[in-house]
């Protein structure tokens, strides 16, 4: 096994049937794992943006990147690593509002982690965090340890590039005749 | 006459398809109807006269069909089935027209628009299914979308780096009344069918070649898919490059062309495999690096500069790295190259080639095509068969031993002369690829080499050949046995020969049935005039030759080894 790393392909489609399962077809072919994903609109209209993580070698990033970008309704693909992107998740927290309460901490825990709170009623209140995976995951053990969490949900990764522009514009005119 | 509605009058969905396939420029379509395909079939017989439809006797042999009459052509294949068995019959050829590149658009019929997701009869999930195996599949939920879908299709297939389209129909599309509006998709936005040409690698590319005193050049499919076979030769002649040929990529040279040395690969020739190992640049055309032709990596042309010309990017260090990739049409790329080119001479380096050659006559060719003794050998009967006809004919085969001697001894003196499951290797496409040859190149003769295996595969298409009499020459090399598998089963199995031998029927008594004309020969003496007679006689004919199961192809490059690791058969 070579080095694996994390990287992010970013692709840019057409909206139309059927393209998120083209997509995960050719993760499934090389038999890798889609660590998180997120698809949205883009900033251009009709546009649809994918963020996948997964880990992988260069050479079969380099690979699927290709075969990504040759199916007929992609636009553009391409792969960044961490070093070359700012990225984000979100996480939400359901957890008890008395547990919550009676935490001598609570005021330290939402200035350490930089929490927003979504929602609260007498039995429950909902925490927000965004950040990294290594951030929100320790504000995940931190809550189970001291007061439990009674539901836990993050959002796949979006990116965007260190560079200026939406690089679609550019690529779209760069690989025609 | 129902061509040329225009806008002007109603139509049916199933209307405008057929429609949308003559403005198409289609004439013969390959097919087999039921429930959610009979109103497109309803239509196809009030255009009987414009659109020939050839009823096949299961969908695998139309989308085979199909894929011989467009590797022959070199127009789009089209093929007609109905949903759920109809079009589930056909996954196979769809697979093999992708791996292969072929040009293919199926139209399978569905189940109404909003019967959809429901299990309802005959329903499957076709573009789950087929959207691994094409280059675009589309659904039609109504008649509007017909003309467009048709012609999208077309244009996808047939550009770049072809493939198989597949476009299902629902029910309602096909039955909705619409005015026929012909459309012409010839661009789409997310596609890019030719990449750019990069003048900065074609230079270094071009110094490369003028430096190089051992250059070879590996041919691909890509040149024949691209027109380029003159480019191709034009340029070989300028800079006096030896080339080798993959399989799919045989008769892009003309066997006589001196710089054409052999075929590459598993059991390619001897000089192709051993010079990728030795020499300085190699040049590799509109091919893919596809294990059989590289066999271990680690130890592919290590010493050589490598300079790849693909028009699929996804091609470009996919199984070997490269240094020099260049990005094109091939018909475009190498006409460009020869412009930065000296004209060279390579005579030294030609001749080595040769004496390989006659190594590969000594050791394993002339024992095959002209044993003076003994039991018939598969070599001399298809050495046979390319002399009779000339180096005139189309080759077609099905897969296994029958596939490889007969590529290897069978000469070419046109291009698209060569029909074969390369990259899939599927059993079964020999007989009905055959029937698409046909059609396409009826001035042609068309040889089918298959063996008693892959002829049981698809044999009902023997029926539509008699419906059709359609004149495909059918050469049943007939060891008894799955012989390439015993083969491996000999070599690498300690002789342990699981379910490798077959009892078989009687071949030329099962043609007889079908009403073709057929000969066992078992005897040397026979096989001359038996050829003459199946050449002679109008229309198809069965040859078959009884074989002895110990048949072995060489030479043989085990799997995975180098590939100057070379089996001759004379191994201890
Ligand atoms: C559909 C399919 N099934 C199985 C195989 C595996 N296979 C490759 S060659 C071969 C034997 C072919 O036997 P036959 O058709 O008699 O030809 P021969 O090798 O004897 O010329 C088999 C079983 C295959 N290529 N395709």
């Amino acid at each position: 096994m070579k080095n694996k790393i994390l990287y992010t392909i970013t692709i840019f489609s057409e909206n139309t049937v059927g393209l998120l399962n083209q997509v995960a077809i050719i993760f499934t072919r090389r038999g890798l794992n889609i660590e998180t994903l997120s698809v949205s609109t883009s900033a251009l209209k009709g546009i649809h943006k994918f963020t996948i993580t997964t880990f992988a070698d260069e050479e079969i990033i380099e690979n699927i990147t290709k075969q990504i970008d040759k199916r007929v309704d992609i636009l553009k693909t391409y792969y960044n690593t961490d070093k070359d992107l700012i990225f984000q998740e979100i996480a939400l927290y359901k957890v008890s509002t008395p547990n919550l309460l009676i935490l001598k901490s609570t005021e330290d825990i939402v200035r350490k982690y930089n929490i927003r709170i979504l929602d609260m009623t007498e039995v429950w209140t909902v925490l927000e965090k965004t950040g990294h995976y290594d951030e929100t995951q320790a504000l995940f053990s931190e809550l189970s340890a001291q007061i439990g969490v009674f539901q836990f949900i993050r959002s796949g990764r979006i990116a965007i590039t260190k560079s200026n522009i939406e690089r679609l514009s550019d690529m779209l005119d760069s690989n025609r005749n | 006459m129902l061509t040329n509605y225009k806008s002007t009058k109603l139509l049916s969905g199933s209307y405008v398809l057929v429609e949308s396939l003559l403005n198409k420029g289609m004439n013969i379509v390959f097919g087999y109807p039921g429930g959610q395909a009979i109103t497109i079939y309803d239509a196809l017989y009030s255009y009987k006269n414009e659109l020939s439809h050839i009823l096949v006797r299961h969908e695998q042999g139309a989308i085979h069909a199909a894929q011989g009459y467009a590797r022959v052509s070199g127009k789009i294949g089209v093929v007609i089935v109905t949903s759920g068995p109809g079009i589930a019959n056909t996954i196979t050829g769809i697979a093999d027209a992708m791996i292969d590149s072929t040009p293919i658009v199926v139209i399978s019929g569905q189940v109404s628009s909003d019967l959809l997701g429901t299990d309802a009869f005959q329903e499957i999930d076709v573009i789950g299914i087929t959207q691994p195996i094409t280059k675009w599949t589309y659904q039609i939920r109504n008649a509007n979308e017909i003309t467009w879908a048709i012609s999208r299709a077309f244009y996808i297939a047939k550009t770049g780096r072809p493939g198989p389209v597949v476009l299902d129909i629902t029910k309602n599309a096909q039955t909705e009344q619409i005015f026929y509006n012909p459309v012409d998709v010839n661009s789409i936005r997310s596609y890019v069918p030719v990449p750019k040409l990069n003048k900065i690698s074609l230079q270094s590319a071009a110094d490369l070649i003028n430096l190089s005193k051992k250059p070879f050049a590996l041919v691909g499919q890509g040149v024949i898919l691209g027109n380029a076979e003159k480019e191709l030769l034009n340029f070989l002649k300028y800079s006096d490059i030896p080339a080798a040929t993959t399989m799919l990529g045989l008769s892009a040279l003309p066997s006589n062309e001196p710089l054409n040395v052999g075929m590459l690969g598993m059991h390619g020739n001897i000089a192709a495999n051993l010079k990728t190992n030795e020499c300085d640049v190699l040049i590799a055309i509109g091919m893919r690096f596809d294990d059989r032709v590289t066999g271990n990596l680690n130890t592919y042309a290590k010493q050589a500069k490598i300079i790849h010309f693909d028009i699929d990017p996804s091609e470009i260090n996919k199984n070997v790295k490269v240094d020099i990739a260049i990005l094109g049409d091939v018909k475009k790329t190498l006409p460009a190259l020869i412009k930065l080119l000296t004209k060279a001479l390579h005579t030294n380096w030609r001749n080595t080639f040769k004496s390989l050659l006659k190594q590969e006559i000594k050791a394993v060719i002339k024992k095959e095509i002209e044993p003076q003794v003994g039991p018939l050998k598969m070599g001399e009967v298809v050495h046979k068969v390319s002399e009779a006809t000339e180096g005139n004919a189309v080759l077609v085969t099905d897969v296994g031993q029958n596939q490889i001697i007969g590529i290897r001894y069978f000469k070419y003196k046109q291009t698209r002369s060569l029909v074969t499951s390369g990259g899939l290797g599927t059993m079964g496409f020999g007989l009905p690829a055959a029937i698409g040859a046909k059609f396409a190149a009826p001035n042609r003769t068309i040889c089918l080499f298959v063996g008693d295996g892959g002829f049981q595969m698809t044999i009902q298409e023997l029926g539509t050949i008699m419906q059709s009499n359609i004149d495909v020459k059918i050469i049943l090399l007939n060891n008894n046995c799955l012989g390439m598998v015993r083969q491996w089963q000999k070599l690498f199995f300690k002789e342990r020969y699981s379910e490798t031998n077959m009892d078989n029927p009687n071949f030329v008594q099962i043609a007889a049935a079908y009403g073709i004309p057929g000969k066992s020969v078992s005897k040397r003496e026979e096989l001359d005039v038996t050829i003459h007679e199946m050449l002679e006689r109008k229309g198809p004919y069965l040859l078959e030759t009884k074989l002895l199961q110990e048949t072995m192809v060489y030479p043989m490059i085990p799997v995975g080894s180098c590939i100057t690791n070379i089996l001759l058969g004379n191994e201890k």
